[in-house]
């Protein structure tokens, strides 16, 4: 298993501010989000800004993780063309399929061999955010040998079930236990979704204390001031 | 000449006069004098409480060339600076020298008075950004203006070297005989630290209040022997202006990293123990180092002795939740502060001369453990700048900075690395507010600097893990992400003097050009 086991942070790919502070808080992995964090207007340009962010900022203590839009989403292709030649350690998967993975798969294998880095080594982190990627998950991760991990985002999922999303959690109880018995089984990273309440220490605590006795190896955070709680938790 | 920081000062500045140069923070001590007072004594039967600020300026006889003062508790909120100085304009009076203590937005109309020649002096040790500051860079003051720390202005009236003619007290409360305080009105602004030097030096004191009260008015911080007269208008000042910008722990993810990482390293340097002592400023970064210290202490059953300073709820809080025994106050940033000292015998008001003049027989800051300091520029010697900001524009003052630096066994500068895409760490910071022989620490977010005088500490915070790095290191590390800025021009002309708090001139201001 990877570094980013027990935390990996999100960033917004069009914040010069977030990408230069990314750094400071001690996670595992960054996620440079160039989906859900960017609107569409404003995806050319926070898919350049990630690519100069890529260059030009001291990461060299995490993982560095992209997460590009889907395929389906018309800038997909783009981000993987222009982000995999700055060699991130891993692209982040929206709205999985083995489908998706399958064609993620065949760009990075040319993108890797036109820039001479060593075949397979960008790595890929599903996301699990729909009831078709839940029912699917073990297939999903194991889809592809680039696969390190999975990352289970409860709001895109409670979204696609139409239901309400709680603190407490009650209604992604299945969704967290399939994720982590499928990433359990082939010895992945399964990362919980993030606490959204970045202000709510307590809230988060009982999140983390869920979210480990349930499986998962580390949880998503949307706030460097939820790292520290995290690694409480994790490790 | 160069002073002991290296910076090239005049002998002589027009309309400032001799320089003494800066010799070094511990160079200056010894045996002092204070100015002697003169005052009017006052008849039985005699009456103080007059009708308008007009009949006051009557009364006082103020003149061309005068120095008036006031004391900036009710901050952006004050209404007498400008009440007074709009009654001197309308007399025609010239050559006005302000000494305040506190400069804010809200006095703008002294900008005219400067264009006008009204005002051609201020004294003043803490001036926002605003109107003001950016009419003093930009050279429309006469003579330079002349920056203070709060220990340093006492220290200059004390010795004479400040003469104050009229003293306009602001006053939240008083009778009509001149006592005075500021925790009752509607303009209640706690201590009245800052006013208490002027009112026993200057040679006339007038109590300007709102909220005029039976005699006694009790408690009271200034009491009547010297205040002169007592004038009463609608408002002193807006309420809302009073709470000082910043009164909460920071929510900013990289402030409250830099918070956990100063509390770390206070911890590992050995100052969280019992019998501490602490002060913070009012910022969000301060306030969080404040809360990340709170939470040490608890976790070790740590009582500390005093925090001090200008006070917020949230030092009151820990007050109240028994972590320290007693606060020393020199301005109330905010009503649960005011609330605090005038109910709680254990918050103690200091006046700005206790809090921090070197020239008097022991300041609080002497027995300050850990001072928590910001910084707009700090230079690879640790001489810190809170004066200018990028462009040369005047942005601030000492206040406290140089006297606590000065005083505490650890002075710790708290600051992001970069600010504005410019980096905070400099080869040699554009002025120098407070010498870097008084700053200890300097903590980031990308790590710890230590002055090399504190070896002691060093080995400290390496023992502990911390990530310690020269100071070297994160200035190449804060160039790296925002490059080498191009150094600020400037003319010859020198728009404000820098004094050390004892009085000696660490740096001038020239104007940007």
């Amino acid at each position: 298993m990877r570094q980013y086991r027990k935390s990996i942070l999100f960033v917004s790919g069009n914040s010069p501010k977030m990408l230069q502070d990314a750094p400071v808080f001690g996670s595992d992995g960054i996620v440079l989000d160039l989906e859900e964090a960017v609107a569409p207007e404003e995806k050319d340009s926070a898919r350049l800004l990630v690519k100069e962010a890529l260059r030009f900022f001291d990461y060299s203590d995490m993982d560095v993780i992209v997460r590009i839009n889907s395929l389906s989403s018309g800038f997909g292709e783009k981000d993987i063309e222009l982000i995999a030649r700055e060699r991130p350690f891993a692209l982040m998967v929206p709205k999985a399929s083995a489908e998706q993975i399958a064609q993620i798969e065949n760009k990075l294998d040319q993108v890797e061999k036109e820039e001479g880095i060593p075949a397979g080594s960008i790595k890929l982190i599903p996301v699990i955010e729909t009831a078709y990627a839940l029912q699917y998950v073990h297939q999903i991760v194991t889809s592809s040998p680039r696969i390190t991990g999975a990352f289970l985002n409860a709001e895109g999922l409670t979204a696609d079930f139409g239901m309400q999303r709680t603190k407490e959690g009650e209604e992604i109880l299945y969704a967290r236990s399939r994720v982590v018995v499928a990433c359990r089984a082939e010895k992945l990273n399964a990362i919980d979704t993030p606490f959204m309440d970045s202000d709510d220490y307590e809230g988060l605590e009982k999140d983390c204390y869920k979210a480990r006795n349930m499986g998962f190896t580390g949880k998503a955070a949307i706030d460097g001031r939820q790292i520290d709680t995290i690694h409480r938790f994790f490790s | 000449m160069k002073n002991a920081v290296g910076r090239e000062i005049p002998e002589y500045i027009e309309g400032y006069g001799k320089v003494r140069p800066f010799m070094g923070a511990f160079a200056n001590y010894g045996v002092r004098e204070r100015a002697s007072v003169r005052l009017r004594s006052v008849k039985p039967g005699e009456q103080k409480l007059l009708a308008s600020i007009d009949e006051v300026v009557d009364k006082v006889n103020l003149k061309d060339g005068m120095t008036v003062s006031f004391h900036h508790h009710l901050r952006n909120g004050d209404y007498v600076l400008n009440l007074v100085m709009a009654a001197i304009a309308k007399r025609g009076l010239k050559d006005i020298h302000v000494a305040a203590t506190g400069i804010f937005p809200i006095h703008e109309p002294l900008v005219e008075y400067m264009k006008k020649g009204i005002v051609t002096g201020i004294s003043v040790n803490y001036i926002s950004p605003g109107p003001v500051a950016k009419a003093i860079t930009q050279g429309y003051l006469k003579n330079p203006a002349r920056f203070m720390s709060h220990g340093g202005r006492p220290r200059a009236i004390e010795s004479g070297d400040l003469h104050i003619d009229v003293a306009f007290i602001a006053a939240p409360e008083a009778d009509a005989y001149g006592n005075i305080n500021g925790v009752n009105g509607p303009a209640a602004c706690g201590t009245l630290s800052y006013a208490i030097a002027d009112s026993i030096y200057a040679d006339k004191v007038v109590a300007v209040t709102d909220n005029l009260s039976p005699y006694p008015a009790c408690p009271i911080d200034i009491t009547q022997d010297f205040v002169d007269y007592v004038v009463v208008v609608d408002s002193i000042g807006d309420p809302n202006g009073i709470v000082s910008g910043t009164t909460k722990v920071t929510k900013d993810p990289v402030g409250l990293r830099i918070a956990k990482i100063a509390a770390q390293a206070i911890d590992a340097a050995g100052y969280i123990k019992n019998e501490m002592s602490f002060q913070t400023g009012a910022g969000g970064t301060s306030l969080a180092v404040a809360a990340e210290v709170r939470k040490i202490m608890k976790e070790k059953g740590v009582v500390g002795s005093f925090a001090a300073g200008g006070v917020t709820g949230y030092i009151v809080d820990m007050l109240n939740d028994g972590l320290f025994r007693n606060i020393f106050d020199v301005q109330c940033f905010d009503l649960k502060a005011v609330a605090s000292y005038r109910d709680n015998p254990r918050h103690q008001a200091m006046s700005g001369s206790l809090y921090g003049n070197p020239h008097d027989k022991g300041a609080i800051v002497n027995n300050l453990d850990v001072m928590i300091l910001g910084a707009t520029e700090i230079d690879l010697d640790f001489n810190v700048n809170v004066v200018t900001g990028s462009d040369g524009t005047i942005m601030g003052a000492s206040g406290g900075h140089n006297d606590t630096a000065a005083g505490a066994k650890l002075a710790m500068v708290v600051t992001n690395l970069t600010k504005g895409r410019l980096p905070v760490v400099k080869e040699k910071v554009t002025t120098v507010t407070t010498p870097g022989e008084t700053i200890d620490v300097l903590v980031t977010e990308r790590g710890i600097a230590v002055n090399p005088r504190r070896q002691d500490i060093q080995e400290k915070l390496v023992a502990a893990g911390l990530p310690v790095k020269s100071i070297e290191e994160l200035k190449e590390t804060a160039e790296k992400m925002t490059g080498k800025p191009e150094p600020i021009e400037f003319t010859d002309k020198i728009v404000a003097v820098v004094e050390y708090r004892d009085g000696t001139v660490i740096d001038v201001v020239r104007q940007p050009k």
